[in-house]
């Protein structure tokens, strides 16, 4: 057994080594910022040496800004004929804002730095988790605990350290939004939720900013540009915000990690169309991106409404009401990505995770019934548990009375414990009164019982 | 009528998880044109399998549904009164969130 030294010692050596870390991420991130002076300065020199020199008319004969290192960075956009040298002196005038640093800001991110943006800013209050690194690939391994924003502005840094970036480590919020939305030319909606996406557009229209929409669930993405040119807002296509229930998340319903990679891509290119004012914004169309059956469909939407209440002719939101508009109230959702905690049954009814130990080390006689869908199921489940989806739960029953017949208890679980509560809800219907649902669900069993029990 | 009927973000799934269907709709009895309105009743009762009010609010599409009729936003061609042929292609598709 380990002393208590032991743990004081690892405590005191983990503090340490954390700190260490830091200073070097500091001090790194310090020499970079050092090193792009020096490159700056030292390019000014050789500009100024040039303009001075036997050939004072060369650098401003080629009539654009462009020192000999951007010159030679992005010389694979200077030559693009459609592009050129005037595409990438507006991109390096521009400024962009990118609210989200998950899947769809973790590639527009790393292209708008990479191609360069002239100001490249970040929103974002989350930490880097490892259920994140599937999709949100500007993180790595080593940042996971920390801000998805320090970590992305690291990685941007480490591809362009010539660039402005910005980092915000915050949540937008009506509060704020106004104020870091105003410093930039364009915007991109890299969030994961209702509410944002309306206090999103709503903050882009009241300050006459484009913006660059996008979405991922499962294996579909969408991609729009709102506001732009007299081209409709968000609220003009979705002037009602979908019932709660049609809102899914994809800490829910799953997402395969390329497909907001590919949105996130197409987001960083209609930005970067915007920015250097060259070919034809996604505006008054939206494109549908299919992955499972490799089709990608662009259609024509709907103009501005006269009728929107924000960009409309007589609209009602304001910046002074903008500040006081709840959006959470306004969707039925949550703007922060906390799960949902539902209470729907008395305290007689529910077990703890580690009540729930007892009776299996008991050994009493009981039932546990799994109701998640049978593809979560398939990823993990507690032992002698049986799936019965809470879909299917009613229809199932008749089938499952020989089983639940003659036992102490039946017991019910979930992933967080909101389904098994509407499951006992349900059994109790049906004349199951000795049904019971462990509180928190397989989470608070991995938690509490089993460190080891795989969360997903 | 010959249409397609396709289902997306997320809609498909009360309709068995089926994106495209082929289907073949009659003109209602003593109308001339087959309308978005009728077509709606008829989706709501031979291809939705569930939840319907997570397909429909009243007579229309629920808040949060594009409908495209050949690629195309209802709202230019009338919504419910868009009056439809053969061969259509007509999209309903719940507009995305996450990211
Ligand atoms: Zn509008």
């Amino acid at each position: 057994m380990e002393s208590n030294g032991g743990v004081d010692e690892s405590t005191r050596l983990l503090r340490e080594l954390q700190s260490l870390k830091d200073s070097k991420r500091d001090i790194e991130a310090r020499i970079s910022v050092i090193e792009a002076q020096l490159q700056q300065s030292q390019s000014n020199q050789l500009l100024d040496k040039k303009a001075s020199s036997d050939c004072p008319n060369c650098v401003s004969d080629s009539g654009h800004d462009l020192t000999p290192d951007m010159i030679y960075r992005y010389s694979r956009q200077l030559l693009l004929p459609s592009f050129g040298v005037k595409g990438q002196s507006n991109l390096l005038k521009s400024s962009i804002l990118v609210i989200g640093a998950g899947g769809l800001g973790s590639p527009a991110l790393l292209y708008l730095a990479a191609c360069g943006v002239g100001r490249l800013g970040m929103v974002d209050h989350d930490v880097v988790e490892l259920n994140n690194l599937h999709r949100q690939i500007i993180h790595g391994e080593a940042y996971i605990g920390r801000s998805k924003v320090e970590s992305a502005a690291a990685a941007c840094r480490s591809i362009n350290s010539t660039i402005e970036i910005i980092e915000h480590k915050e949540a937008l919020r009506t509060s704020n939004a106004l104020e870091i939305v105003s410093k930039y030319d364009i915007v991109i909606d890299a969030t994961d939720n209702a509410p944002s996406r309306y206090m999103i557009s709503d903050c882009c229209v009241l300050l006459g900013k484009p913006l660059v929409s996008g979405a991922a669930l499962g294996l579909e993405g969408q991609l729009a540009v709102y506001n732009y040119n007299g081209g409709p807002c968000y609220r003009c296509l979705f002037p009602t915000p979908p019932p709660t229930t049609a809102c899914q998340r994809c800490s829910d319903s799953g997402v395969l990690g390329v497909v907001p990679g590919v949105i996130g891509c197409l987001q960083a290119l209609e930005a970067i169309k915007l920015a250097s004012l060259v070919g034809e914004p996604l505006s008054g169309r939206m494109l549908l991106f299919d992955a499972l059956s490799a089709r990608i469909r662009i259609v024509k939407i709907r103009g501005r409404s006269s009728q929107c209440e924000v960009c409309g002719e007589n609209p009602t939101l304001t910046q002074q009401n903008f500040q006081h508009f709840d959006y959470e109230n306004f969707t039925q959702s949550p703007l922060s990505p906390a799960p949902l905690k539902l209470k729907l049954l008395p305290e007689g009814s529910r077990i703890t995770s580690k009540e729930y130990e007892k009776v299996v080390k008991n050994g009493n006689t009981h039932v546990l019934i799994d109701v998640r869908p049978s593809h979560h199921y398939k990823i993990v489940s507690l032992p002698n548990s049986m799936n019965v989806p809470l879909a299917n739960l009613e229809e199932k029953l008749p089938e499952m009375e020989s089983v639940l017949k003659g036992v102490e208890s039946v017991y019910v679980v979930c992933r967080r414990g909101n389904d098994s509560q509407r499951a006992v809800n349900v059994l109790h219907k049906m004349g199951v009164f000795n049904a019971k649902d462990i509180v928190g669900g397989l989470e608070s069993w991995a938690r509490d019982v089993d460190h080891r029990f795989p969360t997903y | 009528m010959q249409l397609t009927l396709e289902f997306g973000g997320g809609l498909e799934l009360l309709c068995d998880s089926v994106k495209i269907h082929s289907v073949d709709v009659d003109l209602p009895s003593e109308e001339k044109q087959l309308t978005m309105k009728h077509l709606l009743a008829w989706v709501r009762s031979n291809l939705i399998k569930e939840r319907p009010e997570m397909f429909m609010k009243g007579d229309t599409v629920r808040p949060g549904v594009l409908v495209l009729v050949n690629d195309c936003d209802w709202e230019l061609s009338g919504q419910l009164d868009t009056t439809l042929e053969n061969k259509d292609v007509i999209v309903f598709i719940s507009t995305l969130h996450g990211g």
